[in-house]
């Protein structure tokens, strides 16, 4: 733990004016997350963790506070996203899609050529190239979807339940490609997700947020060693403790926002709220 | 039929390969009364136009209609007719089309832009083009320009508003992309804007080609010394119905042949829907 800071988050606050109540989605976040760590924020819908995602990835203001990303290199843009779902491109092919971060910073030809194709055959998709992402399958269009943001070679990764919408098969197989790039790039990645097992797998630390408002309640170390699979988790005795400490965390978030329904009726903070996917 | 039973228990794909013999048959079947139909209503037409069952001065037999048109190709009449009215059709064509794409672009894209020209599109709308002939022949003569002038603002609007459209429904996902992935302004309408608003924009376009088609006809009966709608009109006031039969199955003809023609543009420039 002797890494530098890589992400540095820092009394960061969003709030939504709504003229029917307004909601802060995230309220004085402060975060630091180290170079090369793989950081998987866990917390219901609604806790503002998407929100707290496409801030740093650019897409959103913050309200209060703010954050910095260490860079270490000019040339390297500063964040690329994978996004949840349809997040490639339906009118570039599956190469032009990889190729479309290192296109829009109008790079040499050649270079992006051959970056594309690395990560193309990183992937798997070297005989997709030419396909346009209609005759792809749910996997393999989030594929494209890593490919593109690890061949943009970003200062940090974005993830926002890139694997949500996949069956549990693929799902698995995917995870293991990604810290098999991962380990290979050693990149600083911020990764969303519901799934506690998701959680476990990739992470080397778990930030469990609860909500209304969004703040960061607890943080987990994962220390168990790399590379693991589903199946030494599901193994492992102190990550099935780990696992049921989580669910109970989440499940408390999800009662208490149910008894906040049922008790303040139109409560000001739920109404017009739809800030997390 | 014992035999049959043992088959049907024990080979799956005979089973399967049977039901596939009868939907190929039942496929067959649909293409065929497709094929079907317009004959039997040629035939129909022709039979009781003979018989005198339907008065063979207002509906010729089908037959006599083709005569008359062989004799139009024949004496030249018919290149005439086609040469002004096509010349006419894609004038007035691109004459809509290409400021209904740019201003639609621009509308869909500068919201400030949109907000004040959407109401003068919104109040222009309604209007049909054809009731403004009286002066749109008043500003530019009863030459060709009148009709180019007259299909180009039928045109305009339905590519006009597919257009900004188009350029509005774009996925918000996709413009998350190209702001995360750094996408400059020139690159952002070549790779997003543009590509994602063309589904939408070309069945504007498509639309347009039909109104054109539409607004063709009238626009000659109005005020036209030749053309399409000039033959249809002037042989129905001389009473030479077959000619103006010939004139109804060119346009019908020209209206399937453009729609023809830019289903196929459609698909090659767009190749990924």
């Amino acid at each position: 733990m002797e890494r530098d800071a890589k992400i540095t988050i820092t009394n960061l606050t969003k709030a939504f004016y709504k003229k029917q109540g307004s909601v802060t989605a995230l309220d004085n976040i402060n975060l630091t997350i180290q170079e090369g760590e793989f950081v998987c924020l866990v917390g219901p819908s609604g806790c503002g963790k998407t929100t707290l995602l496409r801030i740093l990835a650019g897409l959103e203001d913050p309200s209060l506070g703010g954050f910095t990303i260490a860079t270490e290199r000019e040339d390297r843009p500063l964040q690329s996203m994978v996004f949840q779902e349809r997040g490639i491109i339906p009118w570039l092919t599956v190469e032009e899609n990889v190729a479309f971060g290192l296109k829009m910073r109008k790079l040499p030809k050649k270079f992006i050529k051959e970056r594309t194709a690395y990560y193309l055959k990183k992937t798997g998709l070297e005989k997709f190239s030419a396909l346009y992402p209609k005759e792809l399958s749910g996997g393999m269009k989030q594929r494209v979807s890593i490919a593109r943001a690890f061949a943009n070679d970003p200062e940090i990764l974005l993830m926002d339940e890139p694997f949500a919408a996949l069956d549990e098969q693929n799902k698995f197989i995917l995870q293991e490609e990604l810290l098999s790039i991962w380990a290979e790039t050693k990149k600083t990645v911020l990764f969303i997700t519901h799934s506690i097992d998701e959680a476990l797998v990739l992470s080397d630390r778990v930030v469990l947020m609860s909500s209304h408002p969004g703040r960061i309640s607890q943080e987990i170390n994962i220390t168990m060693p790399r590379p693991r699979g589903m199946e030494d988790i599901r193994n492992d005795p102190e990550m099935a403790k780990r696992f049921v400490d989580i669910w109970d965390h989440l499940q408390e978030e999800v009662q208490q926002s149910r008894w906040e329904d049922e008790h303040k009726g139109e409560g000001s903070w739920r109404s017009g709220l739809k800030t997390d996917g | 039929m014992e035999k049959n039973e043992t088959v049907v228990r024990h080979d799956p794909f005979e089973i399967e390969r049977r039901e596939w013999k009868r939907r190929q048959t039942k496929e067959r079947l649909k293409q065929l009364l497709t094929i079907a139909s317009p004959i039997f209503l040629l035939l129909l037409w022709e039979s009781l136009s003979r018989t005198g069952m339907i008065d063979i001065r207002f509906f010729p037999p089908p037959s006599a209609i083709v005569g008359t048109f062989f004799e139009m190709i024949a004496n030249g009449e018919m290149a005439k007719h086609i040469g002004v009215s096509m010349y006419r059709i894609f004038g007035g064509f691109f004459l809509g089309v290409i400021p209904g794409v740019i201003i639609g672009l621009l509308m869909g894209l500068y919201t400030p832009i949109r907000h004040f020209v959407s109401p003068i599109i919104m109040a222009l709308m309604p209007i049909p083009t054809l009731a403004l002939l009286p002066i749109i022949i008043i500003l530019f003569g009863i030459g060709d320009l009148s009709k180019v002038v007259t299909i180009a603002g039928s045109v305009f609007f339905p590519v006009v508003i597919n257009t900004a459209a188009g350029v509005l429904n774009i996925d918000k996902n996709y413009l998350d992309v190209a702001k995360n992935y750094g996408a400059g302004k020139q690159d952002f309408f070549l790779k997003i804007a543009l590509p994602g608003a063309l589904p939408v924009m070309l069945e504007g376009i498509q639309m347009g080609q039909a109104i054109a088609l539409l607004t063709i006809v009238a626009a000659e009966m109005m005020g036209a010394t030749s053309g399409i709608g000039y033959l249809i009109w002037i042989s129905y006031k001389a009473f030479l119905l077959k000619k103006m039969y010939v004139g109804l199955i060119l346009i019908s003809f020209f209206g399937y042949l453009f729609s023809i023609l830019l289903r196929g543009i459609q698909k090659k420039l767009l190749p990924w829907r």
